[in-house]
């Protein structure tokens, strides 16, 4: 049996509507105040502020950023170890990397492979060399970056999600935003307010993973690629800890099980956050195929290993999240970033380097020449909507770094298919020969494709409150408090069998979903907004703005 | 009809509050937000200005510098005017201070009404508009969960312990309602939009005719000696039914004298 | 050090919340005197006596029978500064509380509130008092005199300690504001029993009930109790229960004297609307439910069985 037997009730044609209404006219609107987002409004600033005409003619508010978090930061998670350039760029050199809002620079660091016993220290992979890269939180990191395209002109709407996009002769004209104050079943509250539409130029997508109107558009367009995209679930903690951690480790293997037949695919991290804080998180490939296998009870489980748990002794859990990570790289990508009206950018789009586990110096570069396309569109005078008329974004993208990294480990993730050992051994020629080896192009299978196997992956210690935790307390430090009748945002068949009830109810991080008689039940508020039920079997859509979590320091 | 709305800024309950060993207080270091508590009372001024067809609503705050962009909250779901208090001197100022600073910023404004929230998310403390409504001099009306106005009066449903009390004050007023009150709106698009443009004005105490003495630590009567941790919970008994539970469970809730 | 205790009272009785700081304060020594308003008050202070009030002043006059705050605050001021007062203490009340924070601002005194005790600790007077949802003890004091201190309510037993006190009539200057708040309809009892944010004992349930029928199970021994009864998260949810009975992080946050839990297992997102009650019982049949970390009484048992035979005993108990 596999997921995608029990496809949900989502037809992305529903959130395709003209305008009717429009209330409300912007120059560029940026959807996601994400690292893409953010440098692309800042971009845009900076363009504005040489060219007044065209700032006036975009009217009173030439960028708008919708955020659907409370504030910027509060659904944004990373691990992260930051590649510095894209903003250096961004900022063209006038603010300095040391008034940035990193948390320190990687001076060492580690690769082990874990066994339950033991850490054996094994090469760094080539691709995954971090010195000169930052630590940094993406939260605070968004939160700076907000203020500075604040400053820059952009106006930041936060609480408000995109809900569906405008779409009127062809062509992308903005987004209608989501309704707030609406009950369990679908009912108008007394506070009931209504979304509203919003007309702009251009539209830029900077969703994130699992991006909702990206999803949406790429149907629409037909822009989808050869392959489809495929997902990890990263579930992190921070911790405050008594001795400071002076290196960056990654580790591989336990507890992930390497046998072919698993497809357990990822590993773990654990960043310095300055002297007295540290991630640790889990990435797994959401490609897996045991029904019980529990990302967040893996992480709980990763803690009581030695090498783990003598960092965080004596430490504090201060904060938790989950988030998945677009995995299938330059094959996953779409065959085209740009339609009439509309710009895709950063982990929306795909571009992440697994290998590197790098994805948030893509986000800004992909956001800032997506700026610097919906500029010169306008600029010319042209309709953006004119079919063709943002393809420089494409072109520009195509002849940047960020195309070229994705292309040379394209072959790398898929080949840890083949299990551990040997998909090590591919991804250490494809590092060898730059992506020469292995020959030719792999391919990506969809992760809700996999067959599912019971394998008793559910061995999991329980929970002792101290250095191991269980789901509910860790919804709860991810400052969760979305109102318990707001009506259900995941779209998902209830009536399924028990493997697939199961299977949801260990994959998600946040306990939305329980297998019961007949089916699953399913608590939408605990929901943190990963995205994993996309990724197999069911279909996240944004819930009433503002709910969700607030991340501070993930 | 003009209603001030006295508003506070708080630090985000989602980021982990903490008490500053070295000064002693609340670490406002972090991100804040509007206390949630103060947008009930918000909403109630909007209600009223709707009902009465126009007038002005004006929030009202003492905070640092950040605290402006969390008030524009309230002006996001229809407030009109922002005036922030923000002096260093005022940082540290107990419930004298507090009410002294408040309470020449309303005197300034001359409101027909003056609203509160139930209580401060941060501090708990739920007494600040009694100690405004002396130095004002005006009738006050607390723990209001419904209100009504008629011409120069109010009326409202106080609730305490016994039930709800209906008490009745001319205007100008003093007025702290509940969060029972209402389900305050969510701002509009457009409101969020519109916020950024109305006025938001800054005031020092000096603006106010107050000297640095009459604020901060050295304006207070109450001072903060020592944090530490709350006594234990005591031993946590646990027992197994045998059949004698319900006996066991009687017997320590007259041991704790709690029946 | 002279202390001044405002005597609360409904329905011709002290509370015994107020009476409970009357104790507190004799033992702290000094002069103690306590203060009665109303209108036909006079009654009370022979009780006020009992309890450690060597004085005992009464302002007794129709414009103070409607329990509003202000007309009180013009006559504690007068008490104060006549008389010396170095210390007043209330009991918090929704009105004490009032009366308090505005003698604060016409004293231009400090008052520090929600005290769990009042000490004399090296030669200063010195509150306790949680902050931040009782996670952490604050030690407050006073700058200045006089020193106002509200205490919270459960804090003090009152202590009898016989004697009699001098009774001082009071007649009340009250000023013109003081009296624009007029009471229109004053609150009664409410038949149905305390709302939960007021209940001094609440009984809830959770899914460990079973089936939305049982919740008739907590009613009864709510009753019994002279309770409120309160639900989760996940029976509301469920439709068991309604909403404005929620307790928790997304519903009401409670601090009873005495909180039963019935099934319920005890998650963060419900333990933090409930942390602060005096006392927590939880009755789970699974031993490893996570309240049982925190409950002060935990059993392990079936609360099908063990709800009714307790609420048979408390009644019988209370008949007796």
């Amino acid at each position: 049996m596999k997921p995608s037997d029990y496809l949900p009730p989502f037809d992305p044609a529903e959130f395709v509507v003209a305008p009717a209404e429009p209330e409300i006219e912007v120059g560029v609107l940026v959807v996601g105040a994400g690292p893409a987002g953010l440098a692309c409004a800042i971009r845009l600033g900076q363009l504005l502020e040489g060219a007044p005409e065209l700032a006036e003619r975009l009217g009173d508010v030439p960028v708008a950023v919708l955020e659907k978090g409370k504030q910027p930061g509060s659904h944004l998670l990373s691990g992260a170890v930051v590649n510095p350039r894209s903003l250096r760029t961004l900022f063209e050199g006038r603010v300095r990397t040391d008034a940035m809002p990193f948390l320190g620079r990687v001076e060492h660091e580690s690769v082990y492979y874990l066994t339950p016993k033991r850490a054996m220290r094994i090469p760094a992979p080539p691709t995954m060399r971090n010195r000169g890269n930052y630590v940094a939180s993406l939260s605070q990191l968004g939160r700076w970056l907000a203020e500075q395209a604040e400053e820059a002109g952009a106006t930041i709407l936060p609480e408000t999600t995109a809900s569906k996009l405008l779409v009127a002769d062809g062509r992308v004209r903005g987004v209608q935003t989501g309704d707030r104050g609406r009950g369990r079943d679908g009912e108008e509250l007394s506070n009931f307010e209504p979304g509203s539409e919003v007309l702009a130029s251009v539209t830029v997508l900077a969703e994130g993973t699992q991006g909702h109107l990206t999803g949406v558009a790429l149907d629409r367009f037909g822009l989808e690629g050869e392959n489809p995209q495929v997902w990890a679930l990263g579930v992190k903690e921070v911790w405050r800890v008594q001795k400071p951690l002076d290196h960056v480790i990654h580790t591989m293997g336990w507890p992930l099980r390497g046998a072919k037949r698993y497809r357990e695919f990822g590993g773990s991290f654990v960043y310095p956050m300055g002297d007295d804080m540290v991630t640790v998180g889990m990435v797994v490939g959401l490609d897996y195929r045991d029904v019980e296998l529990s990302v967040h009870d893996l992480l709980q489980e990763l803690k009581t290993h030695r090498l783990v748990r003598k960092i965080l002794e004596g430490g504090e859990r201060i904060a938790w999240g989950a988030k998945t990570i677009p995995e299938g790289g330059f094959l996953s990508l779409p065959r085209q970033l740009n339609a009439p009206g509309l710009l895709i950018c950063g982990d929306g789009a795909g571009l992440v380097n697994v290998p590197a586990l790098k994805g948030i110096h893509y986000a800004v570069e992909s956001g800032r020449l997506a700026a610097e396309a919906a500029f010169a569109s306008l600029q010319r005078g042209e309709a953006p909507g004119r079919s063709g008329a943002l393809a420089g974004y494409d072109q520009s993208l195509r002849e940047s770094f960020v195309w070229e990294d994705l292309k040379r480990v394209r072959n790398m993730r898929p080949a840890f298919e083949r299990g551990f050992w040997l998909g090590g051994a591919i991804a250490g020629a494809a590092t060898a020969t730059r992506g020469k080896l292995p020959p030719g192009d792999a391919h990506t299978e969809r992760d809700a494709d996999q067959e599912l196997l019971s394998g008793g992956a559910a061995s999991y210690p329980a929970p002792d409150g101290v250095l191991t935790f269980d789901k509910l307390s860790s919804v709860f430090l991810s400052g969760n408090k979305t109102r318990d009748d707001a009506p259900s945002h995941i779209r998902v068949r209830t009536d399924v069998p028990p493997e697939l009830a199961t299977l949801w109810e260990h994959m998600c991080p946040a306990q939305v979903y329980e297998a019961v008689d007949g089916g699953v039940e399913v608590t939408a508020s605990n929901c943190v907004q990963c995205g994993a039920i996309t990724a197999k079997g069911g279909r996240l859509t944004p819930p009433e703005g503002g709910s969700g979590p607030e991340y501070t320091v993930t | 009809m003009k209603i001030a709305v006295c508003a506070k800024y708080v630090p985000d309950a989602a980021a982990r509050l903490r008490l500053d060993p070295a000064t002693k207080r609340l670490d406002r270091s972090g991100e804040g937000a509007l206390n949630p508590f103060d947008i009930n009372a918000i909403e109630e001024a909007l209600r009223l200005k709707e009902a009465a067809g126009d007038g002005e609503i004006v929030i009202v705050s003492l905070g640092p510098e950040g605290a402006l962009e969390a008030m524009r909250k309230a002006l996001a779901m229809g407030a009109d005017r922002v005036v922030l208090v923000s002096d260093e001197e005022a940082a540290g100022s107990d419930l004298v201070a507090t009410s002294r600073i408040l309470a020449a910023v309303l005197e300034r404004e001359q409101a027909d009404l003056v609203l509160f929230g139930q209580q401060a998310s941060d501090s708990d403390g739920a007494v600040l508009w009694a100690a405004v409504a002396d130095r004002l001099r005006r009738p006050l009306i607390s723990q209001v969960a419904e209100l009504t106005r008629e011409d120069g009066k109010v009326r409202g449903k106080r609730q305490t312990e016994y039930g709800y009390d209906v008490i009745e004050a001319p205007l100008p007023a003093v007025l702290a309602v509940s969060d029972a009150i209402n389900e305050p709106r969510y701002p509009s698009l457009k409101g969020i939009m519109g916020a950024k443009k109305k006025p938001q004005e800054t005031v020092a105490l000096g603006d106010l005719g107050l000297e640095a003495g009459a604020a901060g630590e050295a304006g207070s009567a109450t001072e903060v000696y020592a944090l530490g941790d709350p006594p234990p919970r005591g031993e946590t008994r646990k027992i197994d039914d045998d059949g004698s539970a319900a006996d066991a469970i009687l017997e320590f809730l007259a041991e704790k004298k709690v029946l | 050090m002279k202390t001044l205790v405002y005597l609360e009272h409904h329905d011709g009785q002290i509370q015994k919340d107020s009476l409970g700081v009357l104790s507190k304060a004799a033992s702290l020594g000094g002069e103690v005197e306590a203060v009665l308003l109303g209108s036909g008050v006079e009654g009370l202070a022979d009780e006020a006596a009992r309890f450690g009030a060597a004085r005992v002043h009464v302002a007794d006059d129709a414009r103070l029978e409607a329990p509003l705050p202000q007309p009180r605050v013009d006559v504690l001021e007068r008490l104060v500064r006549d008389g010396g007062v170095d210390t007043v203490v209330f009991a918090a009340t929704v009105l004490s509380a009032d009366v308090a924070a505005a003698l604060a601002a016409r004293l231009e005194a400090g008052l520090n509130w929600d005290l769990t005790d009042l000490v004399e600790e090296s030669g200063r007077l010195v509150g306790k008092r949680p902050a931040l949802g009782d996670s952490v003890y604050v030690d407050v004091g006073w700058s200045s005199e006089p020193r106002l201190a509200l205490i919270r309510s459960g804090t003090f037993e009152p202590v009898e300690t016989g004697g009699s006190a001098e009774v001082v009539s009071v007649d009340p200057q009250l000023e013109e504001f003081s009296l624009a708040a007029t009471m229109l309809e004053q609150a009664h009892e409410d038949s149905e029993g305390p709302s939960i944010e007021d209940a001094d004992v609440i009984v809830a349930g959770g899914r460990g009930l079973g089936g939305p029928e049982n919740f008739a199970l907590v009613e009864e021994l709510a009753k019994a109790l002279g309770g409120a009864v309160a639900a989760t998260r996940a029976v509301v949810d469920a439709g068991w229960y309604p909403y404005s009975a929620q307790v928790g992080q997304t519903g009401k946050t409670v601090s009873p004297k005495l909180y039963i839990a019935c099934g319920i297992s005890g998650a963060i997102q419900h333990k933090v609307g409930m942390q602060s009650s005096g006392l927590i019982v939880a009755i789970n049949k699974d031993p490893n439910a996570p309240i049982f970390e925190y409950a002060d009484l935990g059993v392990v048992g079936d609360l099908h069985e063990i709800l009714p035979k307790l609420t048979e005993l408390v009644r019988a108990r209370r008949a007796a």
